[in-house]
């Protein structure tokens, strides 16, 4: 399989590799895929008050585009806010990473990773109005 | 059409001195610990076979002149070293293309041949695709089949063997060392069943050939296939044993000239003839001591690796050939391991299969989970592989592994002592 | 005592320059091409080229191109995993083809099919209103050879071909003999399938291909591992393949040279022929139609061909009965026979094929030789008659 340099130079240097506080109500988790078909993403953002996003962080079980998608999209989000973020499409990964048709779900993966943070963030938000 | 060829980035791993070189420099090429896919042509090998490809050219069929007979005579010493290293008369080696042919001559052959005794096969799920593929084909022309799966260690249960059989079981097919896992199956035990049952019996013997002791006088066998090129031989031939006594028949598969006395026509290849009875004296009479040594880098390399968390070997450990060591790292997924150990040739399950994505049918037949078949490196090591590669390999697993795991979710779950079985996926 | 090599319709020796491109990959190159890391990813680009190389040779399409390890296996493949795709009908070849053509199709009776032969004229060249008079009957498929390996004799694949098609029969032509003797273009023949082999052309043994319309569907030989895209399993003969691509590209860009050298041989060679005429009644077989310039088969009366082949040898020539695959009997050439020949003529048929490196002085010498061994084995027959 060939790999694009994008896709090696994320694989070779994963940007944003961690974890952050996800009992911190200001952190939104999402994590999708199923260790069986070969993808798990863990995404986690961190929004401040103005409703932007601060910090991501990532972790991934895949191949090497999956990796790469979790770790471009993480430089993507920072400074973003959380609409802006939920806008992202996997067709804007799939194509600055140059990935092959046989890897466009990685980047789907991806997008999928980004709405289940948001919607996460936007839960925790909404507990906290309504507490 | 341009005149060269890019020729590969592979360096040529033997020095002038037909020493291998050493290959752990900067801009160096990957460690080849791959030598269950295919094996480098021994360099004294490819020197017996030069001159039969220049000066000695002719078709060994050729009755009228020299270059016929001298190709001729070349083929028949081969013939006798192959013979030699698995303890068969020279009249019961056929020559073929391969392995794959040998297959699936034996198979159709015999079951052609023999079908008015029965229409029933009892193959193992984790033979290779070659004696797979012949059996359904035969199931498409009639006959039933048994696809035994073997013990969680690889190996077959003989009683559940003996349950497989039917008063039409005409022919089993069993390979002797399974090419992802290495174990070696009791080819001996099951050979006497298939005789007390009057079932013909079919052994791939492609990846045991220089590897266990192999003496077709004693073991119950009928049909066994080999090939050169995982034995230092050069690609592109093989050879099928034919038992003359008790006579075992089989039906020509390839029509033609009448060759190899009506079993395989076409014209033979005396070069590659020559390289495969070469490879075949060396390993007989290098066999004991190369075991020994591989054995010490295999145990070695396994030692390496053990000492990391969550490694499972696969395959029982015991009843297995020194060269190979297949490993599943969990928690680790299996592609972006691949691309993470550049630095080594290996193999993801087998090489014929590794075109696809889909996890390994011989790990699958074993019971491993698909996580851990799709985390699964076969290292074999070979004739050329020191000691130098197998703590390079050691070192490049340890921090790869380390990497890919800080990278990993599923790690991080597992450190936090989540049972990963219970936890709902959001399967996609 | 040097050896001269005038069996080149047997085999023929490697080219120095074949050998170049294939040494790399008989030594330390150890890649399996099916494997992902870079030993299998060098030698899958190999093997790609050399699949160009011979596509290029035959004017067909690199997709078009199945290797296998023999011209028997692409026969076999070709009679047999053709035939089986279509309804049980006849399937016809010519009577001077190659036994890895006509047995497969006699096995192919045990499935139902029908297996039989189309005549020859006199000259070896298939009879056109034979072969339409057969067609009438369901016919699955048609194998006719584009030349002749005792006689040299080219057919009209075309012309054949297009009879074939018209009644929706499937073409196959076994081409072994023609590549690099003649210009081969695959669109052009019209065909559903052609074999070539790679040690007819100064290429290693051990490489030959099917060329196959993709439309056609077969059903393959050898089952396996998936390869050439699930047509040919089995570990490919990598460095056979690259010595037969590299034969290839060498046969194409020689191919005129070839032609007009060999032709000049054969010319000095058959009229030195008739001058020995006086003693003895000599037939040129095939003579009076086209064929491959470098074939001479021609029969003495009263001569066995065997005996002449053996002293011939002895004073180093090397020389052919009949075709090398069937040479282990003694039987009459089978081609001769179809054509009419009496068996005693055939019995003492002899072949003569020149390659690129022979030349005119040992042409020349052989006619001397030749000469000498008429007389005296003329003197043994006589005096044992």
């Amino acid at each position: 399989m060939a790999y694009s340099d994008k896709v090696l130079d994320h694989y070779e240097n994963p940007r944003n590799v961690g974890t952050l506080d996800k009992n911190d109500p200001n952190v939104g988790t999402g994590m999708v895929g199923a260790p069986a078909c070969g993808d798990v993403m863990k995404l986690m953002i961190k929004v401040n008050d103005a409703g932007i996003i601060e910090d991501a962080k990532f972790k991934t079980y895949g191949c090497g585009s999956a990796i790469a998608s979790s770790s471009l999209v993480t430089e993507w989000l920072k400074g973003k806010t959380i609409d802006e973020a939920y806008a992202i499409k996997n067709s804007a990964i799939a194509e600055e990473l140059a990935l092959p048709p046989v890897k466009i779900h990685c980047s789907v993966l991806a997008e999928d990773a980004i709405k289940a943070a948001v919607a996460d963030i936007k839960a925790k938000q909404l507990a906290k109005e309504t507490a | 059409m341009s005149a060269s060829i890019e020729m590969p980035v592979l360096k040529d791993m033997f020095d002038e001195n037909g020493l291998a070189k050493d290959t752990h420099g900067a801009d160096a090429q990957p460690i080849y610990l791959d030598y269950s896919a295919t094996t480098p042509v021994d360099p004294r090998v490819a020197a017996k076979m030069i001159p039969y490809i220049t000066e000695h050219f002719g078709n060994p069929a050729s009755r009228s002149h020299p270059y016929g007979w001298t190709a001729e005579k070349a083929v028949e010493n081969a013939r006798e070293e192959v013979a030699k290293l698995v303890g068969a008369d020279p009249r019961e080696i056929v020559w073929t293309s391969g392995a794959t042919e040998s297959n699936n001559l034996a198979i159709k052959g015999a079951a052609n041949f023999y079908s008015e005794k029965g229409k029933h096969i009892i193959t193992i799920t984790t033979e290779h695709k070659a004696v797979i593929d012949a059996v359904r084909e035969l199931e498409r022309q009639g006959f039933t089949a048994t696809y035994l799966d073997p013990e969680p260690n690889g190996l077959i249960d003989l009683e559940k063997f003996k349950a497989a059989i039917r008063p039409d079981t005409v022919l089993a097919s069993v390979m002797f060392v399974n090419n992802e896992i290495g174990v070696i199956q009791d080819i001996t035990a099951i050979g006497n069943i298939c005789r007390e049952n009057n079932i013909i019996f079919h052994v791939d013997a492609a990846q045991a050939t220089g590897k266990v002791e192999i003496d077709l006088e004693k073991l119950p066998v009928d049909l066994m296939s080999f090939c050169a090129h995982k034995t230092y031989g050069p690609k592109g031939i093989g050879a099928l044993y034919v038992r003359r006594k008790p006579r075992i028949r089989i039906e020509a598969q390839m029509h033609g000239g009448g060759h190899e006395r009506g079993m395989r026509s076409g014209t033979l290849a005396t070069h590659q003839i020559v390289g495969m009875g070469e490879a075949f004296k060396l390993a007989r009479e290098e066999m004991v001591v190369e075991n020994a040594r591989i054995l010490k880098l295999r145990n070695k390399l396994l030692h390496g690796l053990e000492t990391m968390e969550e490694v499972y070997v696969n395959g029982d450990l015991e009843h297995r050939v020194p060269h190979n060591l297949n490993i599943s790292f969990n928690y680790v997924e299996g592609e972006s391991l691949i691309m993470a150990v550049k630095g080594i040739a290996v193999s993801s399950g087998s090489a014929c299969t590794s075109a696809s994505l889909e996890p390994s049918y011989v790990l699958r037949a074993l019971g491993r989970s698909d996580e851990l078949a799709h985390s699964s490196i076969r290292f074999s090591i070979g004739r050329f592989t020191t000691e130098e590669d197998i703590d390079y390999t050691i070192n490049l697993m340890k921090s790869k592994i380390d990497k890919l795991r800080e990278l990993s979710p599923l790690w991080e779950m597992f450190k936090d002592g989540i049972d990963l079985s219970k936890v709902q996926w959001a399967a996609h | 005592m040097s050896h001269v090599y005038f069996d080149h319709n047997a085999t023929t020796a490697l080219d120095n320059s074949v050998l170049e491109a294939m040494l790399p990959w008989l030594s330390a190159q150890s890649g399996n091409p099916t494997s992902r890391h870079t030993f299998g990813r060098s030698a899958r680009d190999a093997v790609e080229h050399a699949r160009a190389q011979v596509a290029e040779a035959c004017g067909a399409y690199s997709s078009q191109v199945i290797f296998t390890s023999c011209g028997t296996e692409a026969n076999n493949f070709a009679i047999k995993g053709m035939a089986n795709h279509k309804p049980a009908s006849q399937i016809l070849t010519s009577a001077i083809e190659h036994p890895c053509v006509t047995r497969p199709a006699l096995a192919m009776q045990a499935l139902g099919f029908m297996s039989r032969q189309i005549a020859v004229d006199a000259d070896g060249k298939v009879i056109l209103e034979n072969l339409k008079q057969q067609l009438a009957a369901p016919t699955s498929l048609v194998s006719v050879m584009l030349a002749n390996n005792e006689t040299g004799v080219i057919q009209d694949i075309a012309a054949i071909a297009e009879m074939a098609r018209a009644t929706g029969a499937l073409m196959h032509t076994d081409a072994v003999q023609g590549l690099g003797k003649i210009p081969l273009n695959f669109a052009d023949l019209n065909v559903h399938a052609m074999t070539i082999s790679s040690h007819k052309i100064h290429g290693p043994q051990g490489a030959a291909a099917l060329i196959l319309d993709k439309r056609v569907d077969i059903e393959p030989l050898l089952l396996g591992g998936g390869q050439e895209k699930g047509l040919r399993s089995g570990t490919e003969n990598v460095a056979a393949i690259i010595g037969f691509g590299a034969a290839c590209e060498l046969a194409v860009a020689k191919q005129k040279n070839y032609a007009s050298h060999t032709l000049a041989l054969r010319q000095q060679f058959e009229q030195g022929l008739t001058s020995i005429n006086n003693t003895h009644n000599i037939t040129v077989f095939g003579n009076k139609v086209a064929r491959l310039s470098n074939t001479s088969f021609f029969g003495f009366d009263n001569i066995e061909g065997e005996t002449l082949v053996m002293a011939l040898d002895r004073k180093g020539y090397a020389v052919a009965s009949g075709s090398a695959c069937s040479s282990d009997s003694s039987e009459p050439s089978h081609v001769l026979l179809s054509m009419g020949i009496d068996a005693d003529t055939a019995r003492g048929a002899v072949r003569v094929t020149f390659g690129t490196n022979n030349t005119a002085e040992q042409v020349a010498s052989f006619l001397a030789i030749l000469n000498n061994e008429l007389l005296r084995l003329k003197q043994l027959t006589a005096i044992a008659a």
